[in-house]
């Protein structure tokens, strides 16, 4: 074959494979404008004022109009038409002063952000994220928030450094920084490898201590924070994700039962006063911050495995005696707001 | 013996001065990479939105994932090196190592879990590792001594091309298509499999050593590769030279981490920080790669490790704001420009051409490795001393070490070629 013949080969190759992916490209978001622009399938009206009264605020996953969106439903009723605001969040937590939404700004240069609002929905905060929104907590009194982001954008070699996780002062007065930076002692040992990594912080009500989960050499701990000291002190083996009870006795979490290489999550009761840990009844791969609804009830989201981006609103009892039940379907990341 | 370039015709004299003198084969090469490499960084932008958002899975397991993807390339590098020289056939393993990336792209479209995945994104790293050494080979094979420098330089500009459009174009698809994970693994693929028939279409099978046969037919038979071709001492210091600055080369994830935490400009930038540093070695490869022609590579090796102690010490300065950190990423690039094309230059001109691949995969082995260690080193460092102590420390360990690693190589690579 000659140069040219070769180039020539070389360019109709290119073009058939270059047309070929476009035209699947051009299909794909074709097929996504019939989809975003259809009506949403579940019962919403759009809203901007946030209802009042007890409700569960979260994620709206519902195909169609309004995807992605903050959402809202009556607590007492929450199959009722969901109240949609023009917020999108990719994780999000709201207690009755302040709302703490992590979201993905899409576009050629992709950002990250973590934004606070008030009770009216007024912005009062803003701070970029590190990568992908993970979880995001806010302490009962709404003083302090926690925000969890995986690190995005390290295109070159580096060991660890998969998430980062912050906590500050609601109002802006204090940051208490990367929660890597703070000391932390398994068994009294101060772990100093450079894989440490913390996530998904639960507040008590002393604004001071605080529950995560700490991990490093493919362990991982859930550890006691103390932000005045700047430490995190392991209390437990393999949890991850912990939630404090609204009672504050108890702790829940997911924990890894797998014995291969694939994660596989189930959720976990610790009672702080005995140790006693509590196995409950899911058998799906749970990988959620569990939220409380009450003392009783545990509410975590799992992906739908029909459907790329949707995701439901389960509920289980928190001592093991019941099995699961669906709770609020096309949802994620639910908060209870009293 | 080390006739290295002795018996390569052409551009002794008159030393060329234009781009066009830059070997089409060189080019082509370069372009196979840059539509690599759009292929492997448009799925590597989104794989953490991936992971996260539709298989489900959290830190732990893309942690796992992370230390995966850079273990594996290392030490595949050096059989794909040695293959390479042993049958003579440098082009094919390097076809055989963009195939497999190629064919692991077509596993993405079909990976439904984290174990199908890890078992993608294995065999693209393996691909990887194959590949490297037999193409550097190819370019060195192809270009004039003189023009050895610059050649690197224009692969290497290409490549990064590639690597700063795969992102571009996998998150402008995110935009128009939020949920179109499939669009950009059928787009990466596409590019893939356009990049091996490039390869194997246009690029000649370049055989090294059976052209010194046909060179030198009259004389004696044609060296076969043996591995004591590459005890050359020039070889030698070089790699020890190379590990001494890989061991105090920490991973640019830590600098940006620092530049991060002291500036609200790099916080929001964060993770587009690398695009910064990927323009700057782009912009640069060509520029520095004619510079090492002229100057001496291994001189501009040592000044781009200058360049990393400057960006260190940026990183670290008290004072921070947009303008540093857009000069610790220039800064950056100017390292990567200044290293990574040179380092397969020295190395290959460090090896006879029967032991090139193996000697440029020894060479990039070595610095893989020690910069492996490196950063988990500098890791104990950063909690031991703080974020700007720790910098502070590396770069002047780094000051000590460059003066040294310069005395090592003078000599080792002449201005001129050996002859």
């Amino acid at each position: 074959m000659t140069a040219r013949r070769r180039f020539w080969l070389a360019a109709i190759i290119g073009i058939l494979l270059l047309a070929g992916a476009a035209g699947y490209g051009i299909v794909a978001w074709a097929e996504h404008r019939a989809r975003a622009s259809a009506p949403s399938e579940v019962e919403s009206v759009a809203s901007d004022v946030r209802p009042a009264g007890a409700r569960i605020v979260f994620r709206n996953t519902a195909l169609g109009a309004g995807y992605g969106l903050v959402a809202s439903v009556p607590l007492s009723d929450p199959s009722a038409a969901r109240s949609v605001t023009d917020l999108a969040c990719d994780r999000v937590y709201a207690t009755a002063a302040v709302q703490s939404c992590l979201h993905i700004d899409r576009g050629v240069v992709t950002t990250f952000n973590g934004t606070l609002s008030d009770a009216s929905g007024r912005e009062t905060r803003s701070w970029p994220l590190a990568g992908v929104p993970s979880r995001t907590r806010i302490s009962a009194d709404s003083r302090l928030v926690a925000a969890t982001s995986f690190v995005t954008g390290e295109a070159y070699g580096t060991v660890g450094f998969a998430t980062m996780t912050t906590i500050s002062r609601t109002d802006g007065s204090q940051d208490y920084g990367n929660l890597e930076d703070f000391a932390l002692l398994v068994d009294d040992v101060l772990i100093t490898a450079a894989d440490r990594n913390v996530w998904g912080v639960t507040f008590s009500d002393d604004d001071n201590t605080f529950y995560a989960t700490a991990a490093s050499n493919n362990q991982t701990w859930l550890v006691r924070g103390d932000l005045a000291a700047r430490t995190l002190t392991a209390i437990r083996d393999t949890a991850e994700c912990p939630s404090l009870s609204p009672d504050g006795g108890r702790i829940a979490y997911k924990k890894e039962v797998s014995t291969s290489v694939t994660p596989q999550w189930s959720i976990a009761v610790l009672d702080l006063a005995t140790g006693t840990e509590t196995l409950l009844h899911e058998k799906r791969n749970v990988d959620d911050q569990v939220l409380w609804l009450d003392d009783d009830t545990l509410l975590y989201g799992l992906a739908r495995e029909d459907t790329v981006g949707d995701s439901d609103v389960w509920s289980v009892s928190a001592d093991g005696t019941a099995v699961p039940e669906l709770f609020l379907a096309h949802a994620w990341s639910p908060s209870v707001v009293r | 013996m080390y006739i290295s370039f002795s018996d390569r015709r052409g551009g002794v004299t008159t030393p060329p001065k234009t781009a066009a003198k830059v070997s089409s084969v060189v080019v082509s090469l370069g372009v196979v990479s840059m539509l690599t490499d759009i292929s492997s960084e448009s799925v590597a932008a989104i794989l953490p939105l991936y992971i996260t958002g539709v298989i489900g899975l959290s830190t732990v397991a893309y942690g796992f994932i992370d230390g995966l993807y850079q273990g594996i390339s290392a030490f595949v590098r050096i059989a794909g090196g040695w293959a390479a020289d042993h049958g003579d056939q440098p082009k094919w393993v390097a076809f055989f190592g963009y195939g497999v990336s190629a064919i692991a792209r077509v596993g993405l479209l079909f990976a439904a879990g984290f174990g199908t995945l890890i078992a993608v994104l294995a065999l693209d790293r393996l691909g990887k590792g194959v590949r490297t050494a037999p193409r550097d080979a190819l370019i060195a094979a192809s270009s004039e001594p003189e023009n050895l420098g610059r050649s690197f330089g224009v692969h290497r500009m290409l490549d990064t091309v590639g690597a700063a459009v795969g992102p571009l174009l996998a998150f402008v698809i995110l935009f128009f298509i939020p949920d179109g994970y499939s669009t950009i693994f059928v787009v990466s693929l596409a590019f893939a499999i356009l990049g091996v028939a490039i390869l194997g279409i246009v690029v000649p099978n370049t055989r090294p050593r059976a052209e010194r046969a046909a060179l030198a037919a009259d004389q004696r038979p044609p060296a076969r590769f043996r591995w004591r071709q590459l005890t050359d001492p020039r070889l030698r210091r070089l790699l020890l030279g190379a590990g001494l600055l890989g061991v105090l080369t920490i991973g640019d994830g830590f600098i940006y981490l620092v530049l991060q935490s002291r500036g609200a400009f790099a916080a929001a930038w964060f993770p587009l920080l690398y695009v910064g540093t990927n323009v700057a070695f782009l912009l640069l490869a060509i520029p520095l790669g004619r510079l090492s022609d002229r100057f001496g590579r291994g001189r501009i090796f040592i000044i781009g490790h200058i360049a990393l102690l400057a960006a260190y010490v940026s990183a670290a300065l008290p004072v921070a704001g947009p303008l540093v950190t857009i000069l610790c990423l220039v800064l950056l690039g100017t390292f990567y420009a200044a290293t990574d094309g040179i380092l397969a230059a020295l190395a290959s001109q460090c090896a006879p051409p029967e032991a090139r691949a193996s000697g440029i995969a020894a060479a990039q082995t070595v610095v893989a490795l020690t910069r492996l260690i490196a950063s988990t080193g500098f890791g104990l460092l950063w909690f031991a001393l703080g974020r700007e102590n720790a910098m502070l420390v590396a770069a002047a360990a780094l000051a000590v070490v460059i003066p040294v690693v310069a005395i090592l190589l003078r000599g080792v690579v002449s201005r001129q070629p050996a002859r």
